[in-house]
């Protein structure tokens, strides 16, 4: 398709009037207030609600949520994570009452699309997708973050301790009558 | 049970007379005798008819092959008899169609026997009230703990709340709480929170089994499945509670908080400890195997399988499995493994080169310089190939017997899953291991200069490893290393059944194929497969190159499976003449 184009009319041929024009809106600009930040000096204020990457809780008494129940695992849509149950003996558990507590927890952050899916799947509330949103590493193996990695960024939080209840529950229940 | 496991061709039983029900409006027609539990026969039930009628009415006490003991009132429904008159005649409906008498008590469907003209419902608001009435009742002291629980995902308690409870609980009180991960046995734990007391456990393990080992103790709500007190529950079967027990309450040592079931894939196998050839799912996920579960075929095995058999896999994935395609030569250049006495120094070969150097060998030699010592381990399409080879060469061959303690349940005293395919392939005569000294006196005078070996460790056979020294060519296929891998010219590395397809005979003669699980490691080659490929280069035949049309192949030729094809020997086999 060829386009046809129009000739300048005389104002346009003059060429300073539309230097003028540009320059007024650089002006304009050079004294309003800057938007551009001194990223990394300067960092931005993640809002309330960013899905950054998924890490690991704890409870507020320092002890590992999650249960390795792999319901993130599965519902993981690029397959990020990879769990390894602890099998028949819990050897590494770090609260009473556990039954079952990961081996190894991985995430293989190069693969996450921080969709949220893990958070929203997870019974125990054990996974939380944080407000890190610059993850970076100098190779692959470095990227693929393991269940003390998760665990050490993801901090505490402090919802439903349903564990612990139980265990109080049952100690309760060890003198009989049964007191409710 | 006994009659359960039998395979041989039973005489057509006698006719049963039908009788007609409604379920659910529709009507069907139905025996009035069923087998029962142990294969007697026994009025019809209502959970049965409702089979027939293709309506699912949840249990959990229930099972096929157990005594009906009707304690988890599940299956109640409410049904409707014809009514009679005074005068004992049907009463008629003015429409002609006889007056149904509603029963004012619903019943439950396991344990009450139909009758002409009977009526189930299994979808009235009543019924669907007493479904989550039962449900409640079963999770008022049941924990909520399935992120943990083994049983997820195959939990029947999880599958009719979502199908038949309520949305919520309206317990507000302080659960019961009783022992969790008690010992049971050697290779049971029990959670006895999650028990619903279905009494499956307790009925399979005496009324089965034979081991009247368990039962419930306490009482009301804190009712728990015990053994005697220092007694554990130890006996060959005590898994298969674990495949019954409808919730999370029993579960296997070997297979707790091993993954999750959801991302297991199941293979259609056999197992392959002894020679009854119990069917079984093969769980895997990505190329590992996690557990057996037996699969149901009344022809062999019924729903159960032993204990030993389901444990008996972990060799399969050992780290020291053969890899690689071995040579062996007095003077070879580079040394891969460290050679033990009586061993020759391999290195690392290809399938092409190994098998065209072998081919050659075998065309070479003289009739009857030739052994064969075949596995009754291997397919029968694998024999059968060796037998293929064995006409060519003028070979001996024979078979290892081996033999253990035998049951009266499952497990027999044969522990060569294909001893009836190396008879019926003639690999062996029906006296197994008759040749062995004959080949061991030939290696000895020097008549017999190759030796052909697959699966076994022939110098725990009489061929010392000295004998095999003296040998001019020996081929060894095997899964393992062991003694006879290690003084082998050719290693060729073999796959175990669950890296492979084929079909074993079992004791009774059945034919049952299994289905390949994992991928072989390293260049591990399934026998039949490059077997197909030597036979082809030593005798010059050809025409299969599938594990179908090879199993077609032989069934044309060999006489026992004249008639059999692959695809007829369907899931759990075909039995053939022995």
């Amino acid at each position: 398709m060829i386009v046809k184009r129009k000739p300048l009319n005389l104002f346009e041929r003059l060429y300073l009037p539309a230097i003028i024009g540009g320059f007024k809106v650089t002006l304009r600009h050079f004294f309003k207030k800057k938007v551009t930040m001194q990223y990394p000096e300067e960092k931005w204020v993640v809002p309330d609600g960013y899905r950054g990457a998924p890490y690991l809780v704890k409870d507020q008494e320092g002890n590992t949520k999650c249960v390795s129940c792999q319901l993130c695992e599965f519902v993981c849509p690029p397959k990020a994570i990879k769990i390894i149950p602890p099998g028949p003996v819990v050897s590494n558990a770090d609260r009473p009452n556990a039954e079952k507590m990961p081996k190894e927890f991985e995430i293989n952050m190069l693969r996450c699309i921080f969709c949220g899916f893990c958070q929203e799947v997870c019974p125990e509330e054990a996974i939380f997708l944080q407000k890190d949103y610059s993850l970076t590493g100098t190779s692959r193996a470095e990227m693929i973050y393991n269940k003390e990695k998760l665990l050490a960024l993801g901090g505490v939080h402090a919802g439903v301790q349903k564990w612990k209840h139980k265990a109080e529950e049952a100690k309760e229940q060890e003198t009989f009558p049964v007191k409710v | 049970m006994a009659d359960a496991t039998t395979t041989e061709v039973k005489p057509a039983p006698p006719a049963i007379e039908k009788i007609k029900v409604k379920v659910d409006g529709r009507e069907v027609e139905v025996p009035k005798l069923t087998p029962d539990w142990q294969g007697k026969l026994a009025p019809t039930t209502m959970l049965q008819a409702c089979d027939i009628a293709k309506k699912d009415v949840p249990h959990y006490c229930y099972h096929p092959k157990l005594p009906v003991a009707g304690n988890c009132r599940m299956c109640l429904v409410e049904f409707g008899t014809p009514a009679l008159g005074p005068d004992r005649k049907p009463v008629m409906n003015p429409d002609g169609t006889p007056k149904i008498a509603k029963s004012p008590r619903p019943a439950i469907g396991c344990a009450t026997p139909i009758s002409p003209g009977m009526e189930i419902y299994t979808s009235t608001p009543g019924v669907k009230q007493m479904r989550e009435g039962v449900l409640e009742s079963l999770l008022i002291n049941h924990p909520l703990d399935c992120p943990i629980c083994d049983q997820a995902g195959e939990c029947k308690l999880q599958e009719y709340s979502v199908d038949y409870g309520q949305s919520a609980s309206r317990f507000v009180e302080a659960k019961v709480h009783k022992p969790k991960a008690v010992d049971l046995g050697p290779r049971i734990m029990l959670d006895a929170e999650r028990c619903i007391l279905c009494t499956r456990c307790i009925r399979f393990t005496k009324d089965v089994a034979g081991d009247d080992a368990l039962g419930i103790v306490n009482r009301g709500s804190y009712n728990t499945i015990a053994t005697f007190p220092g007694l554990p529950f130890d006996n060959n079967y005590t898994l298969n509670t674990v495949d019954i027990c409808p919730v999370g309450a029993l579960t296997s040592k070997d297979f707790r908080f091993q993954m999750r079931v959801w991302f297991l894939k199941e293979t259609k196998s056999v197992c392959t400890s002894c020679a009854t050839g119990c069917n079984v799912l093969i769980s895997s996920r990505e190329e590992k195997i996690y557990r057996y579960t037996p699969r149901d075929n009344d022809a062999v095995n019924g729903p159960w399988m032993c204990d030993a058999g389901r444990l008996n896999y972990k060799w399969i994935q050992r780290e020291d499995r053969l890899k690689d395609v071995l040579v062996g030569q007095a003077s070879s250049l580079p040394v891969s493994k460290s050679g033990q006495a009586g061993s020759l120094p391999h290195y690392k070969s290809s399938w092409t080169a190994a098998l065209s150097e072998i081919a050659e060998k075998l065309k070479q030699a003289p009739a009857g310089s030739v052994a064969i010592v075949v596995s009754a381990c291997q397919t029968n399409e694998e024999l059968w190939l060796i037998s293929k080879l064995k006409a060519k060469l003028g070979a001996i061959s024979d078979s290892v017997e081996r033999t253990g303690d035998a049951d009266k349940l499952l497990v027999s005293a044969d522990k060569n899953p294909n001893t009836n395919g190396a008879r019926l392939t003639g690999i062996c005569f029906s006296e197994m291991g008759i040749n062995l000294p004959k080949i061991a006196d030939g290696i000895a005078s020097g008549k017999i200069k190759s030796l052909i070996v697959f699966g076994e460790d022939v110098t725990k056979h009489g061929i010392s490893a000295e004998l095999l020294g003296k040998l001019d060519t020996l081929i060894v296929s095997d899964i393992l290393p062991n003694a006879t891998t290690a003084a082998a010219h050719y290693v060729l590395p073999g796959c175990a059944h669950a890296e492979k397809r084929g079909s074993f005979t079992n004791t009774k003669g059945r034919v049952q194929k299994f289905m390949q699980a994992v991928q072989p490691p390293g260049d591990a080659r399934a026998e039949w497969d490059f077997l197909h490929d030597l036979v082809y280069n030593v005798t010059g035949k050809n025409g299969f190159l599938t594990i179908e049309g090879l199993f077609n192949e032989m069934a044309k030729d060999v006489p026992a499976f004249n008639g059999l094809t692959w695809a007829s020997l369907s899931d759990t086999g075909v039995t053939v003449k022995i």
